[in-house]
């Protein structure tokens, strides 16, 4: 079973509960991921007066751990302020730290995440940095103390999928003890299949469910594409190869005449 | 029969037209000193727009809506029924392919299209949907007149005025439309806090509202005629009806920008904030509680639903028949 900073996870699908058209339709598509993992984005404004209580009360209420995340802080002076209203609000050490460098792609600054993961490590927390595939970043993450990597498929929100399959790979194979999550850039449920097929430990999808035309169907697809990526993953799956290869072996087949 | 209804905003208002309209006595309670001076209606877009909503709210929206056009066509002369343009700069063109699979009513636009409808915008946007069925009115204006109707036909309104402890007399009706405030009755209301601003643009020239679809900052513009236009409104789940934040600020006006760079030179009239009422559906309610009818939970969809929730709610309260649509 998955384990996230020593907690077990039976559903390698992490959902985010941003955007869903009301709590409502969020519970519900809840319930049909199966996820046991809720990403929580909070507003620092609403942090500092308790204001969003109501709606984070409703993600407390639907069962599932709760990982706040840091979205939206583009220093890390922020990204550490909002983690530690986190801790408070939530009562988790868990924080899912994003330092977004760049408005456009929301791609992470890698400097920043790693200085503000070794802050919040130190202090305690149990941090999920959103990072890219790049390997000496993964390697200083670990190295400020985080033990669990959530490296992107594509830019947030995009949908693009596994944009760099060389990379992703060359980081599952360097660091095959480290779970890894994937998360962002997953459109459809082929491709969190394709990142669990790889050998990714979850996906964490938010807006490819919650922005569906139909976000609880989407989301019991997704719950099937994990687990069946997942399960092809344990059973081994072929080499691609070059030349084609008859799937009848050709000796020792009668011969007719 | 007398009715008392607490809460002034448009459900309140609403409400107390449909009862006086049947011959009930009305009187109307309102905590602040003003129209509008404690209620989110008063910082609407007011925009009748279901098939624009119908992208995030269930279908009961649209037949709420329906009765709501010809409702307040009845109730306030300026409602302008002119649809509505929703727009999405080249690089967000999937924005709106996404929108329109989410709804309906509404035809494709090019960019000659959208020049016809709103000149002011010619050359500016390539591809645009139009729904020509949706309507939009001023919401302070139509909470006036509904206030005068309420007086004309006899009721009254008494503003800076506290809620009668409950229950309510024999041969009483209460209804409460207080919104966020009966939260201690509701306990599964919450609030979502909206973010809008008041423009003096003579530069620019809108006749209809105009969405402009964007993956982090969406924005829609109303024209409320002579250059002035109500835009809003960002949609946050927190109760705290706290100013605006600069962040907020900043994505709205940015967004109006590249509408038209025109709204570079407007005048800020004003910058307003309210809370919406909402059930964790986000669709609104009737709730009968120890003889209190509740009405609430509007949301965003205040000036759409009232006309349909104060119908229903007066044919609860005077018939007793129920609307299980809105009553579960």
């Amino acid at each position: 079973m998955l384990s996230l900073y020593e907690v077990p996870v039976r559903s390698r699908l992490l959902l985010g509960t941003a955007r869903f058209p009301s709590p409502a339709v969020l519970a519900e598509a809840v319930q049909a991921s199966g996820a046991e993992v809720l990403t929580v984005s909070l507003r620092r404004e609403s942090a500092g007066e308790r204001a969003g209580q109501a709606f984070w009360s409703i993600v407390r209420e639907l069962g599932a751990r709760v990982l706040p995340n840091t979205a939206g802080c583009h220093t890390v002076k922020e990204a550490v302020t909002t983690a530690h209203m986190a801790r408070e609000v939530f009562a988790t050490s868990w924080i899912k730290l994003e330092v977004i460098g760049e408005e456009d792609t929301l791609q992470p600054d890698v400097f920043g995440l790693v200085e503000a993961a070794r802050i919040l490590c130190a202090e305690g927390f149990e941090v999920f940095p959103y990072t890219t595939e790049d390997l000496i970043v993964a390697e200083r993450l670990l190295a400020a103390g985080c033990r669990v990597l959530m490296p992107w498929g594509a830019p947030i929100g995009s949908g693009m999928g596994l944009n760099n399959l060389f990379g992703l790979k060359a980081l599952r194979a360097h660091f095959p003890a480290v779970p890894l999550v994937i998360d962002a850039g997953i459109g459809v449920p082929s491709h969190a299949a394709q990142a669990l097929e790889l050998g990714f430990d979850a996906v964490l999808i938010n807006t490819a469910v919650s922005q569906a035309v139909d976000p609880v169907r989407m989301a019991a697809a997704f719950a099937q594409a994990v687990s069946a990526g997942h399960e092809a993953f344990l059973a081994g799956p072929m080499e691609p190869r070059d030349m084609a290869v008859p799937s009848t072996p050709v000796v020792g087949s009668a011969l007719l005449r | 029969m007398r009715a008392t209804i607490i809460g002034a905003g448009v459900a309140g208002l609403a409400c107390a037209v449909e009862l006086a309209e049947r011959g009930t006595e009305v009187e109307v309670l309102e905590r602040s000193a003003s129209l509008g001076g404690s209620c989110c209606s008063w910082f609407a877009g007011g925009m009748l727009a279901p098939w624009c909503e119908r992208v995030s709210a269930p279908p009961l929206i649209v037949a709420l809506a329906d009765e709501g056009f010809a409702w307040w066509g009845e109730k306030y002369p300026g409602m302008q029924r002119r649809g509505s343009l929703v727009l999405a700069h080249a690089r967000d063109a999937g924005e709106l392919k996404h929108f329109a699979r989410r709804t309906q009513q509404y035809e494709w636009l090019d960019a000659e299209g959208i020049a016809a409808l709103e000149p002011d915008l010619a050359g500016r946007f390539e591809q645009g949907l139009y729904f020509k069925d949706e309507a939009h009115i001023d919401p302070r204006a139509a909470l006036g007149a509904l206030a005068a109707r309420v007086q004309a036909l006899g009721g009254t309104i008494h503003f800076a005025a506290e809620a009668p402890p409950a229950p309510a007399a024999r041969g009483e009706y209460r209804i409460d439309c207080t919104g966020l405030a009966a939260r201690a009755v509701l306990t599964d209301l919450r609030g979502v806090k909206g973010e809008m601003l008041h423009l003096q643009a003579p530069d620019v020239s809108l006749s209809r509202p105009v969405r402009v679809l964007h993956p982090r900052t969406p924005v829609y513009v109303v024209p409320r005629g002579d250059g002035h236009y109500m835009v809003g409104a960002t949609m946050i789940e927190s109760d705290a009806p706290s100013r605006i934040s600069a962040r907020s600020m900043l994505e709205l006006l940015g967004a109006v920008y590249a509408l038209h760079p025109g709204f570079g030179e407007a005048e800020i009239l004003e910058i307003g904030t309210g809370v919406r009422p909402a059930f964790p559906d986000n669709l609104p309610r009737l709730r009968p509680r120890d003889g209190t009818l509740y009405v609430n939970g509007l949301y965003r969809h205040g000036f759409l639903a009232a006309p349909a929730m104060a119908r229903r709610a007066a044919a609860f309260v005077l018939e007793g028949r129920e609307a299980p649509e809105v009553m579960q």
